[in-house]
């Protein structure tokens, strides 16, 4: 049998992130060749980090803010297309996935709501506030040891987000939190791992794991860091002016628009 | 980057797989090729592209709606394989039976691509599949194909046909202009992938005689002893 040949030199890690060959509003690799990017005023800000550590709490906060000042806001999340929530519900709790599977049914829904969701709010100019984007499908993986360059040429269809901030948290602090708020959780602690039949140490070993993962892609892919041990106020303000910063410069800006009067009767 | 797809596997058992475009009989010829293995006292499992019960709903649904696109298209699929790999094809391999796959990984490198999607990201995508012991390639012409199919059916499947793309409203012009791609495709396989190639306009008996010398040559001692165990 003749020897495969590949036309592509083989994409690594490299070429996917670091070295600063990340353009914010481009496809990250390969691309979807049938979808090329214009120059799309939107803008995607992904909010990253691990479980429990307070990400939909902000973007709350933050989608907020941002439409009391006139900004279009659409959000996006893990798991939430409309095509594949129904099928990772339901294999997540009958137990048959392995890793390869796990990944791909959820790149399948990122997929989706990249063009369903993602590419459309982009063209018409919304700012996407996106809780997780593919970091925690990438650190996830990572732990799990799938192939690193795999997972990067998978993902990369993917549009590199205009600002990544990456809520960061020690483990003692996250346990308290998620303790006092919900409880730990089967895959959020690992289980699936087989680890142990411990959930408290198992959710310590596999979070410890992944925010090492977490840690070790904030250079490959710019992420801004925010200490997210701070009260939920501080933390807000400390992304509003980032964000702030950003918007002011960006031609979406609304700054310098003369605000409406808004006369009480 | 994984490259088992191409470096042999090192299972006892034997990897078969048959691709072509829809109607080129590839399914026919490989049921016929199941019973002389069988007849022979083999232990064949048999697996089909699109067949695992995970993604079957969502995909359902979302042929259904027609909003699958081609990325989301090629990744359901991709999942189905990795399934159907970890629970169908893997096993039965370490057993030392032989696996028969109706379609496999070249049909989405053939399809995906004439949908669109970038060709190196597919064949990365699939880099986790185990390379097969000898993929057999039906080829035929598109009329050949299509007479078949509407012989025996009144209306082209809508992605089948790809109508998704929408550069034809009439069925079958859509299936002529999409599988074109599609066969255009299969044509660069053949050297890439090493796949052997079956006139698929000759005679089922002639052809199916083509397949049992091309597997009977696969089938060397080791694999006789392993199943016969």
């Amino acid at each position: 049998m003749a020897e495969p040949k590949t036309e592509h030199k083989e994409p690594t890690a490299a070429d996917f992130g670091a070295n600063g060959h990340i353009q914010p509003g481009r496809y990250y690799g390969h691309g979807l060749p049938y979808l090329p990017l214009d120059q799309y005023p939107g803008k995607i800000i992904a909010i990253e980090g691990t479980d429990g550590v307070g990400r939909s709490t902000q973007i709350q906060l933050l989608r907020e803010w941002l439409e009391v000042q006139g900004y279009g806001v659409v959000e996006t999340g893990w798991t939430r297309s409309a095509l594949m929530q129904p099928t990772i519900e339901l294999a997540k709790s009958s137990n048959t996935l392995n890793k390869l599977t796990f990944v791909l049914l959820y790149a399948t829904d990122f997929a989706d709501r990249l063009e369903k969701e993602i590419i459309p709010a982009l063209k018409a100019g919304f700012v996407v506030l996106s809780d997780r984007y593919i970091f925690s499908a990438l650190a996830r993986a990572g732990v799990r040891g799938v192939d690193r360059a795999w997972l990067r040429s998978l993902y990369g269809f993917a549009i590199a987000p205009h600002l990544v901030f990456y809520l960061k948290i020690d483990v003692d602090t996250l346990i308290r939190r998620v303790l006092s708020a919900r409880g730990m959780d089967f895959w959020e602690s690992g289980m699936d791992l087989k680890g142990g039949d411990d959930i408290y140490d198992s959710f310590r070993s596999y979070q410890n794991k992944l925010l090492r993962e977490y840690g070790s892609m904030s250079e490959e892919f710019g992420f801004r860091v925010l200490d997210a041990r701070r009260p939920v106020d501080v933390l807000q303000e400390d992304l509003r002016r980032q964000v702030q910063a950003f918007l002011a410069n960006s031609d979406i800006s609304v700054e310098g628009t003369e605000p409406a009067e808004l006369s009480p009767r | 980057m994984l490259n088992n797809l191409s470096s042999p596997h090192e299972y006892p058992g034997k990897l078969f797989v048959v691709e072509g475009i829809d109607g080129s009989g590839k399914t026919t010829q490989l049921a016929l090729l199941a019973k002389w293995l069988s007849a022979a006292g083999l232990r064949v499992f048999v697996t089909e592209w699109n067949s695992s019960a995970l993604v079957k709903a969502a995909t359902k649904m979302g042929k259904r709606k027609n909003s699958l696109t081609p990325t989301t298209f090629s990744l359901l699929h991709a999942t189905d394989f990795a399934d159907r790999q970890l629970y169908n094809i893997v096993p039965p391999l370490k057993a030392g039976m032989i696996v028969l796959a109706d379609r496999y990984a070249y049909t989405a490198f053939a399809r995906d691509v004439a949908r669109g999607v970038d060709r190196a990201w597919v064949r990365d995508l699939y880099s986790f599949a185990v390379r097969p012991d000898l993929a057999l390639y039906f080829r035929v012409p598109i009329d050949v194909s299509l007479d078949r199919l509407m012989a025996r059916r009144v209306k082209l499947k809508f992605y089948e046909a790809g109508l998704d793309m929408g550069w034809s409203q009439n069925a079958q012009e859509s299936f002529r202009l999409f599988q074109g791609k599609v066969l255009d495709e299969y044509d660069r396989l053949v050297d890439e992938f090493g796949l052997s190639v079956v006139d698929a306009s000759l005679s089922i008996t002639d052809q199916q005689q083509t397949v049992r010398n091309l597997v009977s040559r696969q089938l060397e001692r080791p694999t006789l002893e392993a199943v016969n165990q």
